[in-house]
Formats: C-alpha cells, sequence, structure tokens
C-alpha cells in the first residue's frame, strides 16, 4: 500500500466525490461559527429556501464584536449588538447550539471548541476563521474558510477544495529557558516567510513539537496561516487523549476505548513522502518579537532590525514602507524600546497555560507605570480557571487587571482598540497595519516575553527577568 | 451568491505595486459588521485610501483620476491574512473584475473565485511589465480572456497564459457556485455518510 502522510489518512477519507478537471467534495465533521462570517451564509440560505443540513455538527458563539469590560450591558456600538444578535436568531432559527456572550460555554470560538472537546483526532474542522488552524494541534484537517463555504456546509455539510500540497516542519531538540510555542511559530514563519507555505498543509514533528502541552501544540498551529499554509497539524499522542478524554463532547466508556484504538493509528507512515521538508533546531530558537507590519519580520529579542542589504526594487520599497509604519529604522535594536501597551489574549495566547505563564514571571513585580495592560482570557472556562487557580490575585497584586473573554484588541473591531501611532506589544496573531487599531504599531511576541516588557515598560528578554 | 458571467475584458487597471497586501488593508475589520452583502466597496483600502477626517489620500492609485478600469494589479503575495470573504466582496463591489499578482494567498483566491472575481496569477516579469505598461500610459489597455486563459497588454501585444481549474473556469463562464452543485448532490452525500467509515470519529 502507497505510504501516507497523516493530512492524507484523513482527507481521503472525508472524500465524497472528485469533481473531474476540479476540486474533492469535502464531508466536514465539525463547523465553528461566529458573528461576523455567518451571517450573509445564513441569508444565502434564506434567499436559497434552504434549511441547515446538520445543525448537530455546528457550534456558535459571538467573539469578534464583543466588548471585554460589562459585558452584562448591552453592547453599546449598535453595528455590533446587531450582529451578535443576529448570530443568535439565526442559531436559534436553524437549531444550532449557540453560545451566547456571558454564558459558561462563551468565549474565542478556537478556544471553546477544544474545552469542550468538540475538537478531536481525526475530524475536519472549518470555520469562516482563519485561525481555525488551531484545531490541527488534535491531528485534525482544520482551516478557514470563506462565507460562501460557510454557507456550503451550512447547506451540505461539505465543502468543495482542492488538496493542498503537503509540507512538515520538524524541530528537533530541546527549547531553551522562556522559549515557548509562540516562538517556535514566530521562528518559523521568520525563516520560511508570510508566504512560503502556500499551498501547502504543515505537519509539524520531532521532539520539540512532541513535548510541547496542547496549549502550545494550539498556539503552534494557530499560526499556520501565518506562513500562508491552510493549516498545521500535529500527530495525536498521550498528550492529546489526556487533554481529550473525559470533556464534554469526547467518547465516553466502550465507545472511547474503540475510538482511541483509531486515533493511536493516526500518523505519517514512516515512507510517506512530503512536497516540502523542513528541519530546524530547537536551540536556535530565541524568545521572539516582530517589528515590521507581517508576521514573518520577526527575529530574536535581542537581535537588530535586518537592513536593506541585498534587497532590491518592490522586496525593499515594502520593506522600507513597513518600517516606516512602525516608526523604527534598520539595524535598530529592539530590546529596550518604549512600548505603550500590552495585550495577553486571543485565539493564539488567551489559554490558561498562557495565564500561568504571565502570572508565573510578574508574580511579586510590578506592572510599569507607562504601560496599559490588557490581558483577555479566551473564554469563560479559561476565566474561570484563572480564577479557581487563584492567578487573578497574583495579577491584581502585581498590578493588572483581567478583562472578560472575547477576540479584545486583536483585531480592532471590538471596543479594545490600540490608540494611533502606539506601540504594542501583542500575544495575538497579526502585525499587519491597523490591526490593532487605525495607525496602532504591533509587536508580536510570546505571553513571556508580553510579561518581561510589561513590568519593565520597554522590549524586554524574557530570560533576564526569571 | 450571484454574479456576473465573466468571458473576455478589456480595459485599462489600476496599479497597486505593493506586496503582501493583507486582507486587514483590503478591508480593515471595523468595516465588517454588516449583516448583508452591500457596500463594502466603499471602505476598499480604507486606510490607505482615507485621511482619519475622510478626505482621501491622494497619492493613493484609487484616488489618482489618472487610473481607472476593471484590472486591479498587486504586488506579489497579495490577499494574505485572513479569511473574510468581504476581502473579494470589497473588490468586486468597487468594481473590479480581476485582480493580478505574482502570488496570490490560498483562501482570498478561493474566496475571490467563489464571487465572480478572476485571481489571475502571472510571472513576476510579466506582472512587472504589466506595470511598466501602465506607468507608461495609464490609459493602456489590457485583455483578459478567461476562455483561453490568456492576460494581453494590448500595446505591446505581449500575452500571458494563466492557470485556472476547469471546474472553476466552468462556474465563472456560467455564474454558477458551488452551492448549487452541493445541493443537488445531497443525496450521494447522505449516502457518503450512512458508509463513512468510523475509524476517524466518534459516530
Amino acid at each position: 500500500m502507497e505510504a501516507k502522510t497523516l493530512f492524507d489518512k484523513i482527507w481521503d477519507a472525508h472524500v465524497v466525490k472528485k469533481v473531474e478537471g476540479g476540486p474533492n467534495v469535502l464531508y466536514i465533521d465539525r463547523h465553528y461559527i461566529h458573528e461576523v462570517t455567518s451571517p450573509v451564509a445564513f441569508l444565502g440560505l434564506k434567499t436559497r429556501g434552504l434549511k441547515v443540513f446538520r445543525p448537530e455538527k455546528t457550534t456558535a458563539t459571538p467573539d469578534h464584536n464583543v466588548p471585554t469590560i460589562n459585558q452584562h450591558l448591552s453592547i453599546t456600538d449598535e453595528l455590533s449588538r446587531h450582529q451578535v444578535e443576529m448570530l443568535k436568531k439565526n442559531c436559534h432559527e436553524h437549531g444550532i447550539v449557540h453560545h451566547g456572550l456571558g454564558t459558561e460555554g462563551h468565549g474565542v470560538v478556537h478556544i471553546i471548541g477544544p474545552e469542550m472537546g468538540l475538537t478531536q483526532p481525526g475530524m475536519t474542522i472549518v470555520c469562516g476563521d482563519s485561525h481555525t488552524s488551531t484545531h490541527g494541534a488534535f491531528g485534525a484537517i482544520a482551516f478557514g474558510i470563506g462565507t460562501s463555504e460557510v454557507e456550503m456546509v451550512l447547506a451540505s455539510q461539505c465543502i468543495m477544495q482542492p488538496k493542498p500540497k503537503k509540507m512538515r516542519v520538524t524541530i528537533n531538540g530541546e527549547l531553551g529557558k522562556g522559549v515557548t510555542a509562540k516562538d517556535i511559530a514566530l521562528y518559523i514563519i521568520s525563516k520560511i516567510s508570510t508566504s512560503g507555505g502556500t499551498g501547502h498543509f504543515i505537519e509539524y514533528a520531532g521532539s520539540a513539537i512532541t513535548n510541547l502541552s496542547m496549549e502550545g501544540r494550539m498556539t503552534l498551529c494557530n499560526l499556520s496561516i501565518e506562513s500562508g499554509a491552510r493549516g498545521g497539524m500535529i500527530a495525536p499522542d498521550e498528550t492529546t487523549f489526556e487533554y481529550v478524554k473525559g470533556r464534554q463532547f469526547a467518547p465516553k466508556d466502550e465507545e472511547w476505548e474503540t475510538t482511541l484504538a483509531n486515533w493511536k493509528e493516526l500518523k505519517s507512515d514512516k515512507d510517506a513522502v512530503f512536497d516540502t521538508e523542513y528541519t530546524f533546531d530547537a536551540a536556535d530558537i530565541e524568545p521572539m518579537i516582530t517589528y515590521g507590519t507581517n508576521p514573518g519580520m520577526g527575529i530574536g529579542v535581542t537581535r537588530p532590525i535586518p537592513t536593506t542589504e541585498g534587497m532590491e526594487g518592490s522586496d525593499k520599497t515594502t520593506y522600507l514602507k513597513s518600517l516606516q509604519y512602525m516608526g523604527y529604522h534598520e539595524g535598530d535594536t529592539m530590546k529596550g524600546k518604549p512600548v505603550d501597551y500590552v495585550f495577553l489574549g486571543s485565539c493564539t495566547n488567551g489559554r490558561i497555560e498562557d495565564f500561568r505563564a504571565f502570572a508565573a514571571f510578574v508574580k511579586g513585580k510590578k506592572k510599569a507605570g507607562s504601560v496599559t495592560a490588557w490581558l483577555v482570557p479566551g473564554s469563560k472556562a479559561v476565566e474561570n480557571q484563572i480564577k479557581a487557580e487563584g492567578i487573578d490575585k497574583i495579577l491584581v497584586e502585581a498590578g493588572f487587571e483581567l478583562r472578560q473573554p472575547g477576540c479584545s484588541a486583536c483585531l480592532a473591531m471590538n471596543d479594545d482598540k490600540i490608540p494611533e501611532g502606539k506601540y504594542s506589544v501583542s500575544t495575538s496573531n497579526r502585525n499587519f497595519e491597523g490591526r490593532q487599531g487605525p495607525g496602532a504599531r504591533t509587536l508580536l511576541a510570546s505571553p513571556l516575553t508580553a510579561a518581561a516588557t510589561a513590568v519593565t515598560g520597554v522590549i524586554s528578554d524574557p530570560r533576564e527577568l526569571m | 451568491m450571484a454574479y456576473d458571467k465573466f468571458s473576455t475584458i478589456k480595459t485599462p487597471a489600476v496599479p497597486l505595486p505593493i506586496e503582501n497586501v493583507d486582507t486587514d488593508q483590503i478591508i480593515p475589520a471595523r468595516f465588517l459588521k454588516a449583516v448583508e452583502r452591500k457596500g463594502f466597496g466603499d471602505n476598499l483600502f480604507r486606510d490607505w485610501r482615507y485621511q482619519k477626517d475622510g478626505s482621501p489620500k491622494t497619492d493613493f492609485p484609487l484616488n489618482n483620476p489618472k487610473y481607472s478600469g476593471k484590472i486591479l494589479v498587486g504586488g506579489k503575495n497579495f490577499g494574505s491574512g485572513s479569511s473574510r470573504e468581504h476581502a473579494a466582496w470589497a473588490i468586486y463591489d468597487y468594481g473590479f473584475r480581476v485582480v493580478v499578482s505574482s502570488f496570490f494567498a490560498d483562501i482570498f483566491k478561493g474566496n475571490a473565485l467563489n464571487n465572480g472575481l478572476l485571481p489571475v496569477v502571472v510571472s513576476p516579469g510579466f506582472l512587472q511589465k504589466i506595470f511598466d505598461a501602465i506607468e507608461k500610459d495609464p490609459n493602456t489597455e489590457f485583455e483578459v480572456d478567461l476562455e483561453n486563459q490568456t492576460f494581453t497588454i494590448l500595446a505591446g501585444d505581449e500575452s500571458e497564459q494563466f492557470e485556472i481549474n476547469p471546474y472553476k473556469k466552468h462556474c465563472l463562464q456560467n455564474g454558477l457556485d458551488d452551492i448549487d452543485y452541493l445541493v443537488e448532490m445531497k443525496s450521494q452525500i447522505v449516502e457518503f455518510e450512512k458508509n463513512k467509515s468510523c475509524r476517524f470519529e466518534a459516530c
């Protein structure tokens, strides 16, 4: 039998039909929806006179538009409120489970799915959000789709997709002190660029990957899209099974045993061939920070901003435009530059482990007076866990306060916007121009680097303060 | 979603010689709050196109009266970033029918094809020739022939073939979308569900 990759195995098992000269009709096991990319899809169904085909396979929550303080009050922005209400109405009409604002199940869609055990190994998972790649951490094929495709899934539980190429990124060795999954991701993207993964689906492998917790794996897979890849995945192992076991929607009892036996088969065959392969050494990875306006513009926090030497044409123009936006210059050292805002949260770093790491770092220290810090749990469950573990008290003692769950300052769609010209060290996923607010300047980093920066007020290397 | 059938167009083009044009630039998140697919063209490239007070930035190509046409020419890695289909809607709603670049991000490309907006991938050298032709004469016309899959710089009579999936080509030429296709094959999907191997999922 032909050797197959993990990706091949799951993909091939979900192909309903191969369209001649066209894409595959791919069956979708799990569909997540939120308020921004679903209303036009529901409208499309209405126009066509269609019902949702398999409502039990879709789960909804509003996250992009929601405020992260005073969630018990009505949303003040009229358009945001309308979109959030539309999601609830559409779900109610079509029999879709909806975790509304303020409820125990509420949170960022990519955080609540895994928490509830809805995300499982071997599944095909889609959502109208590019960071759906997060769920690949469980050994699932998970990727972001457009609104037309959201409508397809609602109407038929299928989408039409050409099968992507396969890439393997192997990271061997042990990560150094203060180096996290976020740093691995930013390091990979800095090496292969924001288009290096385009047309591919990534499988992450190697000892540095298998040693990651599920939270770390989710952070890494989450950022796969930033390399241009449709998604990233990691073969499920004991860490995965341990995480899934006992969760609300995980298989139970006898079903657990049979399912587990199947999940254990989910790995790439030894001789499987990948279209593209990269191998990196974990020891080369430092705490990373971005200095430009795409996630590929990242460097070790102690390094200087690369110069334009060797660049020409539009490469050089684009690079200089980016530095100009950031207010930085070639050769500048990032460490020590002042920062105005620190954001901990988002589908990238809004999980309990991220809050534990941040809190452990700032314990006994004080937030710098010049820094405004927004600490936003990814879900109500994360918020509850933070309180149960007493992390909130540590944060308060260090001068921080906790907000309520949502996408928050990741994308400048709700009230949490970074003002024009201000610098924000952010644990989120994109540093595009204006991503956190018109004119805002985003520096992507790990929760540890964010914590170190929050207490010093300048870009800092967490290793020096641990 | 209904869109106009695509055949051949002959038109000038608007240049945007910037690389990695991401979807947050094409349409910032704060303009994604509509619940209908209307009016996104007004906010296309909002923060590059307008000052804070709403007045146009005169140096941005879309505000430059010398440029016009139904083709947008972008630098490599066009459409990176989020999955927001609003990016394709905004470009289409503004009046473009073709986006040309030497490289597109996957999700954007798929979204464009699902909305009657043709993404044309040309070689980096040919892309530069297109930019040069517009620079030389902003009124110069280009021909995009979907049937023959060619993009032609009419002034220099230089042409390049582009790739497109035959199924998607058929959809664009006939104004069809995937949802019609999928709904028609529902019995096959039901059959698939019945026979689906439960090996990888708790059924």
